[in-house]
């Protein structure tokens, strides 16, 4: 700070202390300056926007506790948090316990090794408009691949995505596949695992799946218990496949909580109403993180230091 | 392998028994079996890409047709030209490059700053932002959706990529930040020391000596944004979809998706959507230890 000390001698403070403290400062400005401004503003935007009736061409009107109650008689509130907690239960159980699988055998050291994690991890990473384009079409009625697939076994077409029944699952099946986010972390957990404590298993005999439930179980435990609260934040957030394939349809089968959030507020430009369902999602999710880490957190098994 | 073992068990022989006894104790056993495992779960993880692929190539005819062909023939290579002109797709790609050039700079540059300063300096306070740091990212991003769309259309924001670009500025992001302090903590002081020893300031021993010996970590910060920056669609829709001018890919490819009335040409759509996929893979194998590094330490902040 030599040139700073010259030019601005008389604000640049005397003590070395006090002068890390203006430099330490001065680093993480950026950051201060972007919490204030898109964080805490907006939230506090948020809190206002609850107690006001806005469609943002008008004068926003003080309407109280409206909005709040507005939840009671909505319907649709309902339908899409039955929507999202479908999603949820259907996609997160699933893809937690199946990417666990796939860690395991892809945490050995057979032929080709490298080549299988790419492939799993490859669908984790392609863009979700592209990830809903494709779906779409893979699930297509008359010339889809499921379809043919189906065919092929002498089984009917489904009409996955304009079948109430049906939207869903195949939502859920397309979420499957991306995993490979997942799997990559529970891997690199495994990985984690100390070589040690399986050469201690096996002299004390234990076998293949005493190894799995009395070593690698237990002490990956804390990834699980991580996939499971990330799974359940993502999965509560799902947007693009709700939006761009079923538009939320059919019967509101798959409208999404962020997706009727989305309607609410830039398609209906009901400001108010919409902020007071964004704050209510976050209330879900941290109601259900802090549900987790209650009943789930206590099986973790945390490892002694020292 | 697998099916050979299987013959064996048929025939139930007492010499043969202890011949599958031995192989499933046996390495060689699991190796076979996982690895066949792995075969069919890979076929099925492909099976989508292959699908995109040759429907890709196929002519509006082929799409059709029961049951699929899985190599056309003759590929139609003109689909690729045709999702290409049919929309400014070239525009678009301009536009999502200069957004992706732009965050790559305000978040490498903005989140190595803060993190080097929660990382090497000590100061009051430290720890009490650096818990707000980490305390931003446990806020779902969809909560805030509404009231900074508010905020950019009041102060004239929308049709403009400044809601997109001018952000990343300020601190670029808690995950970035998270993950270049925890690299910065794990560097070697001594450097810096003599550094500090002669006179250098703290803003050069961090763009002269720390810069450079993070450019793995910045090259993990940089694969993800440009991950999440060609991805996004959020943003896009919220901020640029009034105006197609400044349509990036993702939202191209949204709006192409959407603009079929009658028959949908998927033949056109499976193409487009390959061109968008493709970069990303590129990416993914050029870079991919920084995919891995990246990840790793998400995982371990659980």
């Amino acid at each position: 700070m030599s040139v700073g000390t010259r030019r601005l001698g008389h604000l640049w403070p005397r003590t070395a202390k006090s002068r890390r403290a203006v430099t330490g400062y001065l680093f993480i400005l950026p950051f201060i300056l972007g919490f204030l401004l898109w964080f805490l503003v907006p939230a506090l935007t948020a809190v206002w926007l609850t107690f006001f009736d806005w469609n943002m061409i008008r004068d926003p009107v003080y309407v109280g506790l409206e909005n709040f109650r507005e939840i009671f008689r909505d319907k649709l509130f309902v339908q899409s948090l039955k929507a999202t907690a479908y999603y949820t239960l259907g996609s997160v159980p699933v893809s937690l316990v199946l990417a666990f699988l796939i860690a395991l055998l892809l945490n050995t050291k057979v032929r080709g090794i490298a080549v299988f994690r790419t492939i799993f991890y490859l669908p984790s990473i392609v863009p979700a408009v592209a990830n809903a384009v494709l779906w779409n079409f893979v699930f297509n009625t008359e010339f889809g691949l499921v379809n043919a697939l189906l065919r092929a076994l002498g089984l009917p077409k489904i009409m996955w995505f304009q079948d109430p029944k049906w939207a869903m699952p195949a939502l859920i099946i397309m979420s499957l596949w991306g995993l490979g986010y997942t799997v990559v972390i529970y891997l690199a957990g495994l990985q984690g695992i100390p070589e040690v404590l399986y050469e201690a298993a096996e002299i004390d005999g234990a076998g293949r799946w005493a190894k799995l439930r009395h070593v690698t179980i237990p002490l990956v435990s804390p990834v699980i218990f991580f996939n499971l609260i990330m799974g359940i934040i993502g999965s509560f957030q799902v947007f693009t496949a709700g939006f761009l394939i079923t538009a939320g349809g059919p019967q509101n089968a798959t409208l999404f909580y962020v997706l009727y959030t989305y309607r609410t507020g830039i398609q209906y430009f009901d400001m108010g109403y919409a902020a007071v369902l964004a704050w209510i999602l976050f209330f879900i999710i941290l109601g259900l993180t802090l549900l987790v880490f209650r009943y789930v957190g206590r099986l973790v098994y945390y490892e002694d230091v020292g | 392998m697998a099916t050979q073992s299987e013959t064996v068990s048929t025939r139930r022989a007492p010499r043969d028994r202890l011949v599958i006894g031995r192989l499933i104790n046996g390495e060689r056993l699991w190796r076979v079996l996982t690895w066949a495992l792995l075969l069919v779960g890979a076929c099925v993880m492909l099976l989508p890409f292959l699908w995109l692929l040759t429907s890709s190539l196929k002519t509006q005819l082929a799409v059709f047709r029961y049951p699929p062909q899985w190599i056309p023939n003759p590929p139609r290579f003109q689909n690729y030209v045709e999702a290409w002109t049919t929309r400014p797709f070239g525009i678009y790609l301009r536009n999502t490059v200069f957004i992706l050039i732009l965050n790559e700079v305000a978040i490498l540059g903005s989140a190595s700053l803060c993190a080097y300063g929660f990382a090497r300096i000590d100061f009051p306070g430290k720890n009490f932002w650096f818990g707000v740091v980490l305390s931003t990212m446990m806020l779902p991003g969809v909560v805030l959706m509404i009231p900074t769309f508010v905020i950019f259309s009041r102060i004239g924001w929308v049709n403009t990529y400044l809601p997109l670009t001018v952000p990343a500025f300020f601190g670029g992001g808690a995950f970035n930040i998270f993950l270049l302090r925890q690299f910065f903590r794990s560097l070697p002081g001594e450097l810096a020391d003599a550094a500090r020893v002669d006179g250098c300031s703290e803003f050069g021993i961090y763009s002269r000596i720390m810069l450079p010996l993070a450019k793995p970590a910045l090259a993990t910060v940089a694969v993800f944004t440009f991950i999440g920056a060609w991805n996004d669609y959020m943003g896009p829709l919220l901020y640029l979809s009034k105006d197609p001018n400044k349509y990036t890919v993702a939202l191209g490819l949204a709006m192409f998706r959407s603009a079929f009335l009658g028959r949908t040409r998927w033949d056109l759509l499976m193409a487009a959507s390959t061109m968008m996929i493709l970069p990303i893979i590129v990416i993914f194998f050029l870079a991919q230890r920084y995919f891995i590094q990246g990840i790793a330490v998400s995982g371990l902040k659980g």
